[in-house]
């Protein structure tokens, strides 16, 4: 998985591959989790650029994520959702959870 | 339009690669009726959902078959996804916004609402250790 680390900021930056579906949401739990122990991590931005396709299983990606950051008091947002993923982050409840841009 | 009639049945293994195929091959069966991007994204994730219900609850990621069979009746495209899996034993309570049965699996309970909100309809059969079939049906190009 592409990502970024922000030292200054203690910035992370997970690029979302193009389709998040149960398929590609087991290895990126995975990396993300490796990443948020490895990095002093402060907030952290899921970036939807490249995604077109999401449904539930990606839910349960950021749901996770945002537990595991939040739990030593970092902040979590997601970036660049193209209209479909906007509809699911709506109908999940999702946009009440975290911020969006 | 004339009147479209056509029909298509697809069989596959239960895992995750296959969520993709099965959502792109839905997908373009039904490209004939001239589908939004909305309305044809909302097809590809109900069918996601579907098959992933199937995969993860019907045979808890071990071995199975996940069986597709879809049909276009004039503007009407009718989805159905079956498995031989362990089945549902309480179909309210399932359909219910956020229930689900493997939390421990990071899952949200909002696959059967994701298929309702984007589907007209959504019809559940099922019988424990016997298997699942979900059947959708939505109208393209009501708006
Ligand atoms: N094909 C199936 N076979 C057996 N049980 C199923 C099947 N589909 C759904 N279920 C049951 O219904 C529950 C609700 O399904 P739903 O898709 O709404 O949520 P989920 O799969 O648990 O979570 P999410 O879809 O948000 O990842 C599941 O937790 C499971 O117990
Ligand atoms: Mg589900």
């Amino acid at each position: 998985m592409e990502y970024k680390f922000e030292k200054d900021y203690g910035c992370l930056m997970l690029k979302m591959p193009r389709e998040l579906d149960h398929h590609a949401a087991e290895y990126i739990k995975e990396e993300a989790d490796s990443l948020i122990l490895q990095y002093p991590v402060r907030s952290l931005v899921f970036d939807f650029s490249d995604t077109q396709f999401m449904d539930s299983s990606g839910i349960g990606v950021i749901i996770g994520r945002c537990k595991n950051v939040r739990f030593s008091g970092g902040y979590v947002k997601a970036v660049n959702l193209n209209e479909q993923i906007q509809r699911v982050f709506q109908l999940s409840g999702l946009m009440k959870i975290i911020d969006v841009e | 339009m004339e009147h479209l009639k056509n029909e298509m049945k697809m069989e596959f293994l239960a895992i995750s690669t296959n969520e993709g195929f099965a959502r792109v091959a839905v997908g373009a069966f039904v490209a004939e009726l001239n589908p939004t991007v909305d309305e044809l994204a909302d097809i590809k994730t109900a069918v996601s959902e579907a098959v992933t219900n199937c995969i993860i609850h019907g045979y808890e990621q071990k071995e199975g078959s996940v069986w597709i069979q879809c049909s276009i009746q004039g503007r009407q495209v009718e989805i159905s996804v079956t498995d031989t899996g362990k089945g549902i034993r309480d179909i309210e309570k399932a359909r219910e916004p956020l229930f689900t049965t493997k939390p421990e699996l990071e899952r949200s309970g909002m696959g059967f609402a994701f298929m309702e909100a984007f589907m007209d309809e959504v019809e559940v059969v099922s019988e424990p250790w016997k298997g699942t079939c979900v059947t959708m049906r939505k109208t393209i190009g009501e708006a």
